[in-house]
Formats: structure tokens, sequence, C-alpha cells
């Protein structure tokens, strides 16, 4: 790998507002800084030769010193040069570093540009806050929409409802301001009519509700379909996908994302969330010139964005940070993980403040109970991690291959109709199952809840004895009619909800997977649990109960089964270890269950790693086909650059510009008669020195303006990369400079450098592409692309399945 | 030219406006004055012996929150308040029924809107806007970006180009050319999101 450190030259340069963010640097005022470590020194991106004697004459001769709008953007699906962003960035800080001497306002300047990275991550987690508040408050309230309305104010849900008035211990849901759609359209409730009633409105609603969330999504925001986790991981490596962080994208997502919740689907809205959040810190990027403009500063807001996002989402601060660091980002510097966490905390702090569950929590599902857990408790913890990663393996392999269906047959040409055949069976087959009727949340707070003397739902119908209760801790107990019951309806559920939520997420509407998976997961435990407490009650002379489970104690909590259940089951499918356990945790406030968590999340983890090596996310990005570089895999074959670099042997040779000879008229058809993203430059054809590499995108651009603005720029021109033109007789028309464009410091490999060590530079440092040299001299270029089909052809799959340029 | 390639901000003002109300109708709720009707203290008392499970709400402060303020009338002899009160779990809950009438008509709000615009857009558009030719090169746009081909924006006349209903007009054709390209993208070629 070659590193060309140049000696930074002092310059004064005319313009010096406008070159801040030049990213030439030709005349920009350095001073000597050698004292950046080594590592930095590769990073200098455009330094200028060590100029003798170059001082304001060339400033004047130079034309095309100040950067003209457009050069150092990026075309749409194009990945980002991560080397020269952030080059550009410690310019610019240098600069205004530097200028802070002159004057007070320059020193304020400079204040306010350290701060500006902090006052960003307060107004983000502002918005994403007030966003997920307005989002679970909506969405609560459309849910109870299906089956009923509240006469004393539309807008209460029915929890809201039934604040005011008084309930009965037994029936606590009903209370005279509720009336559900058959009450109040046939004035009363009871009956098979009135059951059939509710049963059609509810249909109807569900029906309604999706529709006008995939009309939406088509009509005004395409993008806003999905979970959206796959692109902003693809994203934040470096891929640039326009508007889909955009402020139609934001509105749409919302809208929709209330609307497809409360039509009864099987999907939940963390994932959409993080999407939310991710949008509002690109949004408000836009307010910080330093953000705006540089694509690598701001992926690491988009970062602190994500974590933002789990936080509201599960009330969860420090695990949505590891969230964002382990599943979405690509490069996490330390500067942002604290950012993250403050961004984190102050979204969970405003989703308090406005307190949609009324009892200052911020998720539907937290617990309080710390009941103990015995070691050997830990055999069906694994038992139930062995079935999450079962199950995580199989739903990821289902879900593929129905969306892989989607994408290539007729099935993908009907998006709307298949939104609601979807959400038609969703909704009938769930209405007559109560606990497939309720909100998955709800479901999940259910099962998440330790049964207690105050609960009379059916899942607590235990045998009650009262001569032994001692006050509020209620021994293991017989199953009562009511528990029997409850329990093969939730297996009824737990089938439904493995089959519906295949087809459900990749839908064109947001969708989630967090919320369906541990539903699945916490019905699964709360079966198990519930078994071991009747084998523990029956049969409580056994060897392995007699030792800890004395009848009258109460040893076994189905609860936390369930818990456990539902981490493994998202463990499996997501395939996150510490952010999983650290996410569940937070929700439960309680150190005792680090350990069942973590068993479980394991055991499902290495389970599902040993059918499958890929969690849902990437499944989905190679399913699509973004570029996306998997950090985490060793590329372990012995292939060398020269294998994978183009041109292969039976190609043309490499196209390339020379420095000083050719004109504007030959560079035009080298950039229309091919499709690449960049050119190398040489000294000369016959010697094939090396000496830059140019983007396309900066040479169309300047030629354009060049051809417009500048006098005496035609056809036959000739453009030249380097400071010291050759001089040229005066009848010739005049030179086209360009050297402000060429990137002096293109990464190099020889053509005998091991694929391990060209993978490995890809990813640490972010790299577009690299040239190939072979004695000094140019022989070839790897692209971002080729080393992704490179991986492809050696793990056997299909190269041709990486889309994106 | 080169002002296509910068992501454009001004597709419609309409998100902006929305997230700037969003932003300050949310702020007063969340500070909003508790009024009476807003806070209780929730008292589940289960059976016991022959009294039968009941529910007590009453309005009181957070530190009188417990059995003996909210559990009235009491159902036990006073030997025996002691024993229930251990049973009854009293909790202290508030909201705010400003915030959440707020939060509902604002969403209902921007969801009718939505709808309005979108049936504008299906029905009333097509009738006034005039069939334009250069409305026609829309089928152009697998060209890639680096080509002229994209800054055909239509300007009726030159001279009128800058009052601020042809800014709109733009605007509103560059956004509408965005969709349907993002249309094609997700919906039609499935290269993104299937």
């Amino acid at each position: 790998m070659d590193q060309k450190g140049f000696r930074r030259g002092s310059f004064q340069s005319a313009t010096s507002d406008e070159d801040m963010l030049e990213i030439a640097g030709a005349s920009m005022d350095f001073s000597m800084a050698d004292d950046d470590p080594p590592l930095d020194r590769e990073m200098g991106g455009f330094s200028s030769y060590n100029g003798g004697g170059m001082n304001g004459t060339s400033a004047m001769m130079d034309f095309l010193e100040e950067p003209l709008p457009g050069v150092g953007t990026y075309e749409d699906f194009n990945t980002i040069d991560w080397v020269r962003e952030k080059s550009r960035d410690r310019d610019r800080h240098r600069e205004i570093t530097n200028r802070s001497k002159e004057s007070t306002w320059a020193l304020l300047h400079s204040v306010s540009d350290a701060f500006s990275g902090w006052l960003l991550m307060l107004l983000i987690g502002l918005l994403a806050g007030s966003l997920a508040g307005l989002i679970d408050i909506s969405a609560h309230w459309m849910t109870d929409l299906k089956e009923g309305v509240c006469l004393a104010g539309f807008w209460f849900n029915h929890e809201h409802c039934c604040w005011k008035s008084n309930t009965t211990f037994t029936d606590r849901d009903k209370c005279p301001e509720w009336k559900s759609w058959s009450q109040l359209i046939l004035g009363h409730g009871e009956g098979a009519f009135a059951y059939i009633l509710n049963y059609l409105m509810y249909v109807i609603w569900a029906l309604m509700f999706s529709l006008l969330a995939v009309l939406l999504v088509k009509g005004f925001a395409p993008y806003a379909c999905g979970s959206g986790i796959p692109e902003i991981k693809t994203i934040l490596s470096g891929f640039i996908i326009r508007g889909y962080l955009g402020k139609w994208t934001l509105v749409i997502k919302t809208v929709t994302l209330v609307l497809a919740v409360s039509s009864g689907l099987s999907l939940g809205k963390e994932g959409p969330l993080v999407h939310v959040a991710c949008c509002c810190g690109n949004i408000l990027c836009h307010l910080f010139t330093k953000y705006r403009k540089n694509e690598a500063k701001r992926r690491e807001v988009l970062s602190a964005a994500a974590a933002a996002g789990v936080s509201v989402a599960f009330g969860a601060p420090i695990g949505g940070v590891l969230f964002s660091l382990e599943e979405v980002s690509y490069y996490f510097p330390l500067k942002t993980l604290w950012r993250s966490f403050f961004a984190a905390l102050v979204a969970a702090f405003t989703l308090r403040s406005i307190n949609p569950f009324g009892n200052s929590r911020l998720v539907l599902f937290y617990v309080e109970f710390h009941m103990p857990w015995h070691l050997l408790e830990l055999v069906p913890f694994i038992l139930l991690g062995i079935f999450g990663g079962l199950w995580g393996a199989f739903f990821i392999r289902s879900n593929i291959a129905w969306c892989r269906r989607r994408k290539t047959t007729r099935l993908g040409k009907y998006p709307v109709l298949e939104v609601i055949v979807v959400t038609a069976i969703t909704a009938i087959l769930a209405f007559p199952n109560e606990y497939t009727r309720m909100s998955t949340s709800e479901l999940i707070s259910e099962l998440f809840n330790d049964c207690g003397i105050l609960d009379s739902s059916k899942l607590c119908e235990y045998v009650n004895d009262f001569n032994s209760t001692k006050g509020d801790d209620l021994p293991d107990r017989a199953a009562g009619p009511g528990v029997y019951t409850a329990m093969w309806q939730l297996a009824l559920a737990l089938i439904m909800k493995v089959f519906i939520t295949i087809f459900t997420f990749g839908m064109k509407v947001p969708s989630g997977l967090f919320i369906p998976s541990m539903a699945v997961g916490a019905i699964a435990g709360r079966l198990l649990g519930v078994a071991v407490e009747q084998l523990a009650f029956y049969h409580h002379d056994w060897a392995i109960f007699s030792g800890w489970c004395s009848p009258g104690a109460d040893c076994i909590t189905p609860g936390l089964y369930a818990m456990v259940g539902a981490a493994a089951c998202l463990g499996g499918v997501t395939r996150m270890t510490v952010s999983l356990v650290v996410i569940m945790f937070e929700l439960t406030g309680g150190l005792e269950y680090i350990v069942p968590l973590m068993a479980a999340a394991m055991t499902s983890k290495w389970v599902a790693d040993a059918i499958g090596r890929e969690g849902i996310y990437d499944a989905h990005i190679r399913l699509n086909g973004y570029p996306f570089l998997e950090a985490k895999e060793e590329f372990s074959h012995k292939t060398r650059a020269m294998d994978v670099m183009r041109p292969r042997k039976s190609d043309p040779p490499l196209t390339v510009i020379t420095q000083d000879t050719m004109t504007v008229e030959d560079v035009e058809t080298i950039v229309t008669s091919t499709t690449y993203s960049g050119y190398p430059v040489v000294v000369s054809r016959a010697s094939q020195r090396l000496v830059g590499f140019v983007l396309r995108r900066d040479l169309i651009i300047s030629i354009e303006n060049a051809r417009k603005k500048q006098d005496g720029i035609v056809s036959t021109s000739i453009i030249c990369f380097t400071d010291y033109c050759p001089p040229l007789p005066p009848s010739s028309p005049s030179v086209l400079k360009l050297r402000s464009i060429l990137d002096l410091s293109p990464f190099t490999v020889t053509d005998e450098t091991p694929m391990e060590i060209v993978v490995d530079i890809f990813r640490k440092l972010g790299l577009r592409q690299c040239l190939v040299t072979h004695n000094g001299k140019l022989l070839g270029i790897i692209t971002k692309k080729d080393v992704l089909k490179h991986i492809a052809q050696m793990a056997n799959q299909d190269p041709d399945s990486i889309l994106f340029n | 030219a080169p002002r296509m390639f910068t992501p454009s901000s001004r597709n419609s003002a309409s998100p902006v406006l929305l997230l700037v109300l969003l932003g300050c109708v949310l702020c007063p709720p969340a500070q909003a004055n508790k009024s009476s009707e807003d806070i209780r203290c929730k008292c589940i008392c289960p059976p016991y012996r022959n009294v039968s499970g009941h529910i007590y709400n009453k309005n009181v402060s957070q530190k009188d929150c417990n059995c003996l303020h909210v559990v009235e009338p009491m159902p036990v002899p006073g030997n025996d308040v002691e024993a229930y009160c251990l049973l009854c779990e009293c909790k202290y809950e508030e909201r705010s029924t400003t915030t959440i009438k707020v939060i509902i008509i604002i969403y209902l709000s921007v969801v009718g809107a939505l709808l309005l615009y979108m049936a504008f857009l299906v029905l009333v558009d097509p009738l006034i806007r005039k069939p334009d030719p250069y409305t026609q090169p829309l089928h152009n746009e697998e060209d890639s970006e680096d080509t002229h081909s994209l800054a055909a924006v239509p300007t009726l006349a030159g001279a009128r180009a800058n009052t601020v209903l042809e800014r709109v007009e733009g605007a509103q054709q560059r956004w509408k050319r965005q969709v349907q390209e993002q249309r094609k993208t997700v919906f039609d070629r499935h290269k993104m999101l299937s």
C-alpha cells in the first residue's frame, strides 16, 4: 500500500473563505504539521506538491480554484469516499482553528462549531422523542378504534375512557362510556348478531387502515415501506440513497406506521422507529454546515440517531447505543459513543415527559418483578434458546424465500392487493382468539406479567387456597380451568403468529420485526413456564424439585420464562448479542435475570448460526444486492489482487487519462463511451506511471463549467492535470487546468498482494477503488463492487446479484 | 445544471410546516397544568374472606395515595384493616388529556391533509395541467443523471420563471419526478426494499 505523504508547503491564497471546503487544498494555508501520527498521513488527500516559489501568482493562474457546486458530491446509488470526506473535515477543522486566533468573531465561530454536534444531538433527541410519543399515542387510539369508540371524547382509547369511572374488580374493562361497535349500532352487546357485527367492524377497520397505509406509501413516498434497518445499515456503510431519509419519507413513515400497527397486522414499530429517527437526524443535519456538506460526519450523526430510535422504542438508552454499535453502524468512533448516549437519553426523556402510557413508563411491557430463579431452571431456559434459534433460522429462510418470490414473480406486481389480502386473512383469523385480537404489545405485557392476587385475567386463574395465602406472595398453585383455556388459545396464537409474520414482514407498509418475534418467544416461554410450574406442583416429590421447591413456596415464575423466550426468539432472528441482553434487562430493571437471558441468547445464536450464517437484516441486504461489505466475516481464500482486478486478461486495456496530452474532446469521448465512476491519470501511455485518480462526476461538472464560463476552451483544448503545464505554441487554444479535481494520493497495492489484505483495506478504510501496480506501473483497478463479487463467488453465491454500482 | 445534484430542500413546504407545527404544539402539552381530573390514586383490593374484590379511585395527591386514605368506606372492621390494606395495591397515576387530544387531532388532520392532497393529485391535477410536451421525457429517467436530460425543467416563459407560483410549480414537478423514480425503483424494478 503506497503511502504518499506530501509535505505541505505554506501558501497564501487569494480566496480564503470558499477554500474551506475545497477538496484540492492547493491554495490552503497549512503550517508544517508533521506531528500528525503516521496513520493520518495517508489521509492527506489532496495536499499540494512541496511548492517552492509558488505564491500568490498561482492562485491567479488557476481559474478553477473555487469549488464548483457539485464537485465533491456524489451521485445517487454510489458509495462515498470515506478517506476524502474525513480529510475534508480535518482540513475544515484546521482552517477554523487557525483562523480562530485572528478575531473574536472567528473564535466564537470555532467554539460554536465545536458545540454544534451536541446541539444537533439535542435536537435529534427532542424530535425523535416527540415523534415516538405521537406514534405511541395514535397507535393506541387507533388500535382500540377497531373495537369501539369512547363517548366521553372520541380521542380516548379504551383504557383512558374508563379512567374516571368506577370499574369492578372482575370486569375491569367495562365502563359505560366505552361502547363497542355493536353496542353503538344495535344498542346491546350480547348475542350472536352482536358478535358478528363486532367481527365485521373489526375486519372493515383493519382493511381500511392497511389500504390507506399502502396507498399513502405508494403515492407519496415509496421508500417508506419495509423495516428500514437493512437500508440504513447500507447507508451507514457509505452508500448514498437519495430521498431515503428525506422529509416526505419521514412524514409518510410516521403516519403509515401508525396505520399499519393499528390494522392488526403482525408487525412491530421498532425497526421503522429507527428509520424515523435517522430521517430526523438527516433532516436536522441540514441546519449545520459542518454536517450538511460532509457525508462521513453525517453518518456519525445517523448512528447516534439510530441509537435514539431504539431508545424510544424500548425505553432502553444503553441498549439503543449498543444496538447502534452492534447492528446498524459500520464505523463507530468513540466520540460517537458519547454523543449517541446523549441523544438516546434526550429522546427517552422527551418521550417520558409526553407520557404516552400514563404511568411514566416508556414501554408498555415494563415488568417489575424480582423473583429469584434456581440454577436447575437453566435447562428449560436453554431449551427456549434452542427453540428461539430454530425458529429464527426457519423464519429467515422462509421470509427470504417469500420475498424473493415477491421480487421475481408476478406477485410483486400487485402490492396493494397483497396488503389487503394479508390484512384480511390476519383480521379474520385474529378476531376469534382473544390473544390475537389484542395488540401484540398488550399480549407481550400480559405474558410477562407475574400473576398476583390482583390479577383477574384468564391466564392467572389458578386454584386459590386462601388459607395458605401469606400477604402478596402466592405459592405455586394448580392451574384452574381458565389457565387450561388460555393455554390452548395461546398455542393456536403461536402457530398463527409463526406463519403469518413470514408473509407480513417485507410488505409495502412499514413493518418491524421485533415485536412479533418477541411475541412468538413470549408465548412459547409462557407455555413452557406454566408446564414446568404444574410439573413442580404436582410432582414436588421428584428428585429434581424436592431440593428447592417445597410445596407452598413460589418457585417458578412463568413470566420470567416468557421473557427469556422473547429474548431467545429475538436473538435467533436478528443475531443480536450484547444489545439484546441489555435491552431486555433494561426492560425488566433487574440484574438477577442477566444469566438466564444470556444463556438463552447465546444458545439461540449458536443454534441459529449453525443452520444459517446471516441474521435477517444481512439476509435482506444480500437479497436486495446492496453493496455492503460485511465487516464481521473473515475472508480466508488465497487469491491475490491480480485475480480480482479489472481489466482481466481478455478485456481491453485499462481506460486511463494522460496528465497533459489529452484534449477536451478526447476526455469527453472517454467519459461518454464508458460508465466507470473514475479514471486513473498517468504520466503517459507509454510509461503508465501513476499520477492520480479523477472521478467521473467531477470531470463532467468541471468540463461543462469550463465550456460555459471560461474563455477559449474548445474541444481541442488540452487538459492539464499538473501544476506546470507544458508550454504550447501561441496559436493553440488555452489550456484547461483540472489540477484541483485530481486526487493525488490514490491507494495502490501491488498485484501480488493477497486478497485478504485487500479486503481488509477496503473494510477498514472505506475505499471505493484501489489501483493495482506492477513494478511501479499501473496495471489495473479493483473497485468495491469487484471485491463484493469476488467474495460472493468464493462463497459460491451468485456474483451477479450485486446490483448497485 | 449543478443544482440538480444537491438534494432538493424545497420539494414541498408542507412537510416542513408540519414538523414545525408538531414541534410548537407538542411543547405546551408536555408542560400543561394538570387539571384535577387528570390525576388519580387507584387502589385494587382483592377478595378477602367474604368481601369481594373492589377497585377504588380517588383524586388525591401522591403522598396521600395509600389504602387508608383512598379505600372508603372500609369494608372490614377496624382490627382487620391492616391485614386488608396489606393485600391492596395502590398506584398513583397521572395523565394529560390535553396532550392526548392535541396529538390525536394533529394526527387526524395530517392524515386528512394527505388524503386530500392525494385526491387532488389524482383527480384534479390532470385536468388543470395542460398536456405538456416537456413532461414526456419522463421515461428517459433511465439515463444517468450526469447527462443533461434532467436540465429540462419546464418553464413556460423565461421572464416569469421566478415568481413564487412558478417556483412552487417547479418544486412540485421535481418532487413528482422524484416520487415517480422512487416508485419505479421499489415497485416496478424491485431494485430496493423487496
